[in-house]
C-alpha cells in the first residue's frame, strides 16, 4: 500500500508528532512494499529528518499562500499529491490544524477517515484500528473498509525510530480551487519558541491550587528544565490566568505525553479524561484525598509552593 | 438571520463509561444525557446573536432516537425556536453530516453551528463534511464569533495561539469555549419549550466506509506510588530509572 504523510511544521520545524505519523505510515507501507511520500509546506530547517525517518520522496510546497494554514487549500493539495503518487492511505498527526483538514480531505479525496487513532492497522486487508473515544475514557476498534483511507493519529501511537530512505525533495505546486484561501486571516497571535501541547513529550500543568497567574513561574520554571509544554485546568483558563490553548481535559486539549505533571489540580473526571493516555502521571497536591492521586503513577502530598521549586532544583542538578 | 445549531446527546461529563454484550454495547442505564458541551457553547452563542440582532430564527437539529427528546427540549428552553430530529441512531460522523446537509439544502441558513467535536465518539469531522457537502466554507475550532451584515469575524484556535479570520456567510462553524457562556434555561424558557415545534423526519439512505467492531476500556493504573514531600530527589530518580521518561 502506498502511503502519503502530511508533515506539519511549527516555528519552521517539522513537528515531532508528524515524524510519528511518518513512522506510522512507513510501517504500513513496508508491509506490502508500497512507496512512502511526505508532503510539507515551506522549508523547515529539519527537512532532512523526513528522509532519515523513511520518506522515499518529499513533495515540497513553496507557494507562499500555504504559510496561511488554510485548511481547504491543504486538503486539496493533499488529495492531489495522493493521486499523483497513487497512494491509498494518507496519515497525519492529530492537531488543532489537521483536525479541520481531515474531514475536508475525506470529502474531496472520497476516503473514509479515522481520527484519534492509537494503533497500527491489523493488516492492509483488515484495516482495523483502535481509536480513543469518550474523551480518553474508552477505545473502540473499527475497520476502515473504503478503498482510500485517512488516519489521524494521537501522540505516542507509535515509537519513533530511524529508517533512512532516499527522501528526494521534489517541488510541488498544487492547483487549488477558488474555494481555497477564501477565508481572510486578519491577524495571528502565536507564541514562538514555545513547546506545543500536541507535540510535547512532557507536559507540566497547573490548577486552581496555584492561587493566581502571578505564581505561574512555578510551572514555567519546571517546564523549562524539563523541556516541557505547559498546560492548565479549565477554571484556570476560564479565569484568564492562562490562555485557552493551554486548557487540558474533556473540553480542552487531550494530551498523551510520556510524562504529565499535575500541580494543584484536584483531578476532576473531566480533567483526568484529557490526560489518561499519558504514560506516566505525577501529581503534586496538598490534599491526600484529591482524586488526582487515583489517576497518578507517582504522587507527592505537599504544598506546591514548597515542593515544586525543590523539584525544579533537583532536576536542574541531575539533568 | 437563520441559524441551524446541530446538537449531540452525550453522557454527562462525570459519567463512568461501561460496555456489555462482549464489549459491543454502551451501557446507558444510569447515565444522564446532556447537550454536548461544545454544542452547548454553539447554541449559547446562537441565542446571543439572535438577541443582539433582534430578529432571526434558531433551529436545533439532532440525529437520534425518541429518547433524546429531553435534550432537544432543553435546547429549545435555552432559546432555540424550533427543532428537527432525524429518527435514527447517529451511526457515525458521515451519517450525521449527510443528514444535516440534506436538511440544510431544503432551507437557507446563514450559519450552521455545532461543537468542534462530540464528547462520545470524538470524530470531529462533521462540520468539515457538512461544509464540503454544501459547498460552503467550514471553520473549526471557533472561539469567538461576531456578525456584521453578511460578514463574520471569528477567532480560531491555532496551535500555541489564535487567529482572527473573516469570511462571508453562509458558514459552517465548529465551536468551543469561550465563544459564549453555557446558558441555564429559565423557568419561562422551560414552559415555552413544551409547545415549540419539534419535527421528526426519517433519515436519508446512506452507506459508510467505517465498520464498528468493539469497545475496550483502558487498563486501570496500578496504585500511585507516594513520595514524601521532603524527598523530591527520589521522584527524580524514579522518573529516570524506573519510568524512564526523563
Ligand atoms: C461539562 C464540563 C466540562 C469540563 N471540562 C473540563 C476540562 O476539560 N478540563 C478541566 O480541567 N476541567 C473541566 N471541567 C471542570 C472540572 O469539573 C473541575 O472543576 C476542574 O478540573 C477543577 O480544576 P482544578 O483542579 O484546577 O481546581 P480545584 O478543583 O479547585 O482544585 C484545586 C486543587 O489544588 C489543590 N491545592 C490547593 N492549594 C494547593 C497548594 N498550595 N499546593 C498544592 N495543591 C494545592 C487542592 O487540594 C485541590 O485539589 C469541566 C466541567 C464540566 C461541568
Amino acid at each position: 500500500m502506498s502511503v502519503l504523510i502530511f508533515l506539519e511544521t511549527t516555528d519552521n520545524q517539522i513537528k515531532k508528532s508528524s515524524l510519528e505519523a511518518l513512522v506510522y505510515g512507513r510501517t504500513i507501507a513496508s508491509r506490502s512494499g508500497g512507496s512512502v511520500t511526505a508532503v510539507v509546506a515551506g522549508n523547515p530547517s529539519n527537512l532532512s529528518e523526513a528522509a532519515s525517518h523513511g520518506a522515499s520522496s518529499v513533495m515540497q510546497i513553496s507557494d507562499s499562500r500555504f504559510s496561511q494554514n488554510d485548511t481547504q487549500a491543504f486538503a486539496e493539495a493533499l488529495s492531489e499529491a495522493a493521486n499523483q503518487k497513487s497512494a491509498s492511505l494518507i496519515v497525519m498527526a492529530k492537531s488543532v490544524f489537521s483536525d479541520s483538514i481531515v474531514p475536508k480531505l475525506s470529502s474531496i479525496w472520497k476516503a473514509g477517515a479515522a481520527t484519534n487513532v492509537v494503533s497500527l492497522p491489523e493488516s492492509d486487508a483488515n484495516f482495523s484500528v483502535k481509536r480513543s473515544i469518550f474523551t480518553g475514557k474508552a477505545f473502540e476498534a473499527m475497520k476502515l473498509t473504503s478503498e482510500r483511507k485517512i488516519v489521524s493519529i494521537k501522540k505516542n501511537a507509535v515509537a519513533v525510530s530511524l529508517a533512512p530512505a532516499a527522501g528526494e525533495v521534489v517541488a510541488f505546486q498544487p492547483s487549488v480551487s477558488s474555494k481555497a484561501f477564501s477565508i481572510r486571516t486578519v491577524s495571528t497571535e502565536k507564541a514562538t519558541g514555545e513547546i506545543l501541547l500536541s507535540d510535547a513529550e512532557i507536559v507540566v500543568s497547573g490548577g486552581r491550587g496555584l492561587k493566581g497567574p502571578e505564581n505561574w513561574g512555578l510551572v514555567t520554571d519546571l517546564a523549562k528544565v524539563l523541556g516541557a509544554a505547559t498546560g492548565c485546568s479549565k477554571p484556570v483558563s476560564d479565569l484568564h490566568w492562562r490562555p485557552h490553548h493551554e486548557h487540558v481535559g474533556q473540553t480542552g486539549i487531550k494530551v498523551s505525553p510520556n510524562l504529565y505533571i499535575a500541580i494543584g489540580i484536584s483531578g476532576a473526571i473531566q480533567h483526568v479524561a484529557g490526560i489518561s493516555s499519558s504514560k506516566v502521571i505525577v501529581a503534586i497536591n496538598k490534599d491526600p484525598e484529591a482524586p488526582i492521586f487515583k489517576a497518578a503513577t507517582y504522587g507527592i502530598v505537599g504544598d506546591a509552593f514548597d515542593v515544586v521549586p525543590k523539584l525544579t532544583q533537583a532536576l536542574r542538578n541531575s539533568l | 438571520m437563520n441559524i441551524l445549531v446541530c446538537i449531540t446527546s452525550v453522557p454527562d461529563t462525570t459519567s463512568k463509561i461501561s460496555f456489555s454484550d462482549n464489549d459491543t454495547k454502551f451501557v446507558s442505564a444510569g447515565i444522564t444525557f446532556i447537550i454536548g458541551p461544545y454544542d452547548d457553547y454553539a447554541l449559547a452563542r446562537a441565542v446571543e446573536l439572535k438577541e443582539a440582532a433582534g430578529s432571526g430564527n434558531i433551529t436545533v437539529f439532532h440525529v437520534g432516537e425518541a429518547d433524546s427528546e429531553p435534550v432537544i427540549r432543553k435546547a429549545l428552553a435555552i432559546g432555540a425556536d424550533d427543532a428537527v430530529r432525524v429518527n435514527s441512531v447517529a451511526k457515525d460522523g458521515y451519517f450525521v453530516a449527510d443528514q444535516i446537509a440534506a436538511y440544510a439544502k431544503t432551507k437557507s441558513f446563514d450559519l450552521i453551528l455545532m461543537g468542534k467535536e462530540s464528547i462520545d465518539f470524538n470524530s470531529g469531522i462533521v462540520h468539515g463534511l457538512v461544509g464540503e457537502l454544501l459547498g460552503i466554507p467550514s471553520i473549526s475550532p471557533v472561539m469567538k464569533l461576531n456578525i456584521n451584515g453578511n460578514e463574520a469575524t471569528m477567532e480560531k484556535e491555532i496551535e500555541g495561539g489564535k487567529e482572527t479570520l473573516q469570511a462571508s456567510l453562509p458558514l459552517v462553524l465548529g465551536c468551543q469555549e469561550p465563544i459564549a457562556e453555557w446558558k441555564i434555561p429559565s423557568m419561562r424558557g422551560i414552559m415555552s419549550a413544551r409547545t415549540k415545534p419539534l419535527q421528526v423526519i426519517e433519515p436519508t439512505s446512506f452507506s459508510s466506509g467505517l465498520e464498528f467492531e468493539k469497545y475496550e476500556l483502558p487498563t486501570p493504573r496500578t496504585n500511585c506510588k507516594m513520595i514524601s514531600d521532603s524527598q523530591v530527589e527520589e521522584l527524580v530518580t524514579l522518573l529516570k530509572s524506573e519510568a524512564k521518561v526523563i
